[in-house]
């Protein structure tokens, strides 16, 4: 029964990270219990604001959270990842600062006008790499290697300017609290997105026809599967969720810089995927797992910030405890652990050998 | 088709011709800057730069806008290879120019300094036109004296490491923090090599996370003021004029000044980055065969700059000294 539920991909691929998880939130309470505790407090525009390191860890995660999803479908249905995210997130700040300053005020409507020019920019961006990959054959990491080193140049080029700044109610809002809603804005941009991921999942075909191409895109095409159209589908999604990133991270700041918004986003997406059990080489995947690694992600490093670990020294310590994660969940350990379970439950171990499950 | 290209190429000869016959043998000047997308305070000095050393005002100039020592460098050395009559430089770091220096003064090359000094012989260049970025760390940490709290709780947020602009804000503030007990450097944090917001936030949520209490933001540009404002709002701790930690930066751009303004900042020290316009008035004195006057020790003509403090500011101050748009 568990051997099955482990190959078809259920609970038995969110264990590894939820073990992770648990691992943290035991060690934080055992370090400090005042690491949980969460207060309200007024900032300098008169919102109510949560505070706390937990909360501190959903906000700052939200921009990975919402890549890494996109990134999941790329994995699932291309067997490779987009390392131009990050790159591609800023050229959307960019063109969301363009468009505000396009007008003499922010309003709902230029708002609304700046995020749909984000979004037709990032989806053009990345149909781009979409279509060396999907339909020139090009190894995902290479094709999207252009935009890695050239997107930055090509955000500054679009705004002209250093830190060109945004400053307004609604910005604010957007990128922090909105007046009377104590919760961060971009946490809600977590969920809008999962939501309507989870939507589509449920209303159409598309995460059977993404498995399929990602397992083999052969017998794909023979079932009447047009590989090309999904793997360029799921580089469009990928380019929403990029778009939402950079807008986020543009917001938080109210102001794009382009040498630094979303830095390093790349990997630590890439990461997510894995840490959520994601089979890097396509085919089936949890989108769930990919979020909890987001978080995963971020509570280590908010962990090491709060032991007062120098922040240079962070990236370090965050690999070996990433190092370990992915090793319990690569295969050759996850059959071995398996194969114990089977043998404690079979009564052929001794129960103190239990130890080794956990 | 090949009738059109020839009346091209005529035009473009006949330009080329009316060009070089105007003007009468330009000062060849080559300028190295930093990059104009590193800061607000960059943009307007490079703009400056653009805007005096033109073709009608008799230069012909080069620019090199180079974020690192070595390209500065190789850049000098081009320039002295390509034998320019003057070079202009802002030094990314203030050590290593020695050698090069001494090349440009034995080629007959005069070497201005702008906006930054060179750690070097005085021999080796002609004259400095620079902020006594020593000074304006000494105005911040003076007037932050004169607030007279219990006590001082800093954290630091640094600039690119090893510039002038860097060492002279950074040093009066560690010199009084060792000095005098009320003075904590509660956490010192870096942009690295950058001058960058979003590292300036992340050090600043690193302070909060690991739950240090600071009550002063010294941050060396306003950009990376701006940064830890960031954090300090998400995570619901006042500050400015009326809130729990007093904020500082440095170069007065004007949205950095409207912020001043409205109270959410309480400090914002002055740094011109108009160096050109004396540049050229000193160069076409030499050129001239006259001499340059009024210059100290270091052959310095330090800009006169000061600081702004939120109680007082008014839209005037931000309308005559404020940076950008």
């Amino acid at each position: 029964m568990n051997k099955r539920i482990i190959k078809k991909g259920g609970v038995g691929q969110l264990l590894i990270p939820l073990v992770a998880l648990a691992i943290l939130l035991i060690f934080n309470l055992i370090r400090d219990p005042g690491f949980y505790s969460i207060g309200v407090a007024v900032n300098n525009s008169g919102n109510k604001v949560l505070t706390g390191n937990i909360i501190s860890i959903i906000d700052s995660a939200s921009e990975l959270a919402i890549i890494a999803m996109g990134m999941t479908l790329v994995t699932a249905a291309c067997g490779g990842q987009d390392i131009s995210v990050g790159a591609v997130g800023t050229i959307a700040g960019s063109i969301f600062v363009k468009t505000l300053k396009a007008f003499p005020d922010i309003n709902f409507g230029t708002l609304i006008l700046a995020i749909l020019a984000c979004c037709l920019v990032t989806i053009l961006f990345k149909s781009f790499n979409g279509a060396l990959v999907a339909v020139f054959k090009i190894q995902p990491m290479i094709a999207t290697l252009i935009l890695f080193s050239c997107g930055r140049s090509i955000a500054y080029w679009i705004v002209g300017s250093a830190t060109p700044q945004i400053d307004s109610p609604i910005i604010n809002s957007m990128g922090m609290t909105i007046p009377g809603i104590p919760i961060p804005t971009p946490i809600f941009g977590v969920v809008l997105v999962g939501l309507i991921l989870t939507l589509i999942f449920r209303l159409t075909t598309l995460r059977l026809y993404t498995e399929s191409v990602g397992v083999n895109q052969g017998a794909a095409r023979l079932n009447g599967i047009n590989p090309v159209g999904i793997k360029m589908l799921s580089f469009v999604i990928l380019g929403i969720c990029v778009a939402v990133a950079g807008i986020i991270g543009t917001c938080r700041m109210g102001q794009v810089s382009h040498k630094t918004l979303l830095i390093d986003i790349e990997m630590d997406a890439i990461l997510a995927v894995a840490i959520g059990g994601n089979n890097l080489g396509g085919g089936r995947f949890k989108i769930s797992g990919s979020i909890l690694g987001a978080y995963i992600i971020q509570m280590l490093t908010t962990t090491l910030l709060a032991m007062r670990v120098d922040p240079v020294n962070i990236k370090a310590y965050k690999a070996i405890v990433i190092i370990i994660i992915v090793m319990a969940g690569s295969p050759v350990v996850k059959q071995k652990l398996t194969a114990l379970w089977h043998r404690i439950r079979s009564g052929g171990l001794k129960p103190a050998s239990a130890k080794g499950v956990n | 088709m090949k009738k059109l290209f020839a009346l091209v190429l005529a035009l473009v000869l006949c330009a080329g011709l009316v060009s070089f016959a105007h003007a009468d043998d330009p000062i060849k000047v080559g300028i190295i800057n930093l990059d104009p997308a590193e800061s607000g305070y960059r943009e307007a000095n490079v703009n400056d730069l653009y805007s005096v050393f033109t073709a009608e005002n008799g230069y012909d100039a080069k620019f090199v806008t180079a974020p690192t020592a070595d390209k500065q460098l190789e850049a000098a050395n081009t320039f002295i290879t390509e034998g320019v009559d003057f070079i202009l430089v802002s030094a990314a770091e203030t050590t290593g120019w020695d050698e090069t220096l001494a090349a440009a003064k034995e080629a007959g090359i005069g070497v201005f300094l702008f906006d930054r000094m060179i750690e070097c012989d005085p021999d080796l260049y002609t004259a400095a036109v620079v902020s006594d970025m020593r000074n304006e760390g000494v105005t911040a940490v003076a007037w932050l004296e004169s607030l007279g709290l219990e006590e001082y709780n800093v954290l630091h947020i640094q600039g690119q490491l090893g510039s002038a602009a860097q060492i002279g804000r950074s040093e009066p503030l560690q010199e009084k923090c060792a000095a005098d007990d009320k003075w904590t450097m509660v956490r010192e944090g870096t942009g690295g090599d950058s001058w960058d917001p979003n590292e300036a936030r992340k050090i600043a949520e690193a302070a909060i996370n690991a739950g240090e209490k600071f009550n002063i933001v010294y941050a060396e540009n306003d950009g990376m003021a701006q940064g830890v404002v960031a954090a300090l709002d998400a995570a619901g701790i006042t500050h400015g004029v009326n809130g729990d930690v007093i904020v500082m930066g440095f170069d007065c751009n004007k949205w950095a000044l409207r912020e001043l303004l409205a109270g959410n900042w309480n400090y914002d020290g002055q740094c011109s980055p108009f160096q050109a316009a004396l540049i050229d008035q000193m160069i076409k004195t030499l050129v001239g065969g006259g001499e340059i006057e009024g210059l100290n020790e270091l052959k310095q003509i330090i800009n006169d700059e000061k600081g702004f403090d939120a109680r007082t500011i008014t839209e005037e101050d931000i309308a005559t000294y404020g940076l950008g748009e």
